[in-house]
């Protein structure tokens, strides 16, 4: 959908937080993205790669843990994983599910490489 | 080093949609945002609504298209007050977006805002605007089987609008098939059929709309 948006507000909040620590680069960044949104793996690292030479995040890892579907039975009370297509109880049939998780879209963390870290050297 | 940030990817887009609920509920205003393919009949919809409740509610439109003014117009000629939003390209509203146009508004003035999203089946389910409920309409000529290609937006919805009911002799809709696979996705939704140009079976819709403002009313205690 937005993949070039969402890299965009990916890297803004990254690279915020590694300047705050005075970071000189970023070697990995964490995101989990909810089966249940629109958002296509694909379009999310070509939006990566396009978008992060010359910044702090310049070669870093995108790294993207995918959040099943989970709802819970308003029924049976039964909790359950699924995909997007079919939101039925497994064990009672019931349709009155609530859903509770598969919608995220989160940055979980970021790996970063600090000054003071660097005396071996290989880093400016 | 790892720093742990937790932090939503959309937090710009949160935050601004925080504010802008905040505002609507300071000021006793409902917020619609109606989501549709282009030419299901977004338009034509908010026309029929305008002239169902605009006896009870002050009602005011925002307008999200890619580009022209031609929809806000159609609304303003109603003697209704709209904004119209071009994105210039996005396809999809946002929640700062929605901040600029209710201020070219009298927000005090407006018991029921619509805001019409731009013309997408994907997109505008994931973002949140600030809106009270989000509303999909979906129209008999596009096929009964876009649950199954779009099922985010049916299981978001919290009402579903089924617009050119009356084209239903001309297309093959297995309209049995199609209410399964919504209450499959989303179990409590309901289903208007309408014809929103011909003004027909406006009246369960507008029933709907009504109880949820009132609820919301009450929910905010005015």
């Amino acid at each position: 959908m937005h993949e070039m948006g969402i890299v965009s507000g990916i890297l803004t909040a990254s690279v915020e937080a590694a300047a705050r620590e005075n970071a000189t680069g970023i070697n990995e960044i964490r995101i989990r993205v909810g089966e249940l949104t629109e958002i296509i793996d694909d379009a999310l690292c070509f939006a990566f790669e396009a978008l992060t030479p010359g910044t702090l995040a310049e070669g870093a890892t995108l790294l993207v843990e995918r959040v099943p579907g989970r709802s819970v039975c308003a029924e049976c009370g039964n909790s359950f994983n699924h995909g997007r297509f079919d939101v039925t109880c497994p064990q009672c049939e019931s349709f009155l599910c609530e859903l509770v998780e598969g919608r995220e879209l989160e940055i979980e963390s970021i790996d970063i490489d600090l000054p003071d870290e660097n005396d071996t050297g290989e880093t400016p | 080093m790892k720093v742990e940030l937790s932090k939503p990817i959309f937090d710009r887009n949160e935050r601004f949609a925080a504010e802008n609920r905040a505002l609507f509920n300071e000021h006793g205003v409902f917020v619609l945002d109606l989501l549709a393919s282009p030419g299901a009949g977004k338009t034509s919809t908010i026309l029929a609504t305008i002239a169902a409740l605009r006896d009870r509610y002050r009602i005011a439109v925002i307008e999200g298209d890619i580009a022209s003014d031609i929809d806000a117009q159609k609304i303003k000629a109603h003697g209704v007050p709209a904004v119209q939003i071009n994105t210039g390209g996005a396809c999809h509203l946002e929640s700062d977006m929605i901040r600029r146009a209710v201020d070219a508004l009298e927000i005090a003035e407006i018991d029921l805002l619509i805001i019409e999203n731009v013309g997408n089946l994907v997109c505008p389910t994931d973002f949140d605007l600030g809106e009270h409920a989000k509303v999909m309409i979906l129209s008999v000529p596009e096929g009964h089987d876009k649950p199954y290609k779009y099922p985010n937006i049916f299981a978001r919805a919290e009402a579903v609008i089924l617009n050119k009911y009356d084209t239903m002799p001309v297309f093959d809709f297995d309209e049995a098939e199609f209410r399964d696979v919504v209450r499959r996705l989303n179990a409590t939704v309901p289903v208007f059929p309408m014809s929103a140009t011909i003004g027909q079976g406006i009246e369960g819709w507008s029933e709907w709309l009504t109880a949820r403002i009132e609820a919301q009313r009450v929910a905010i205690g005015r």
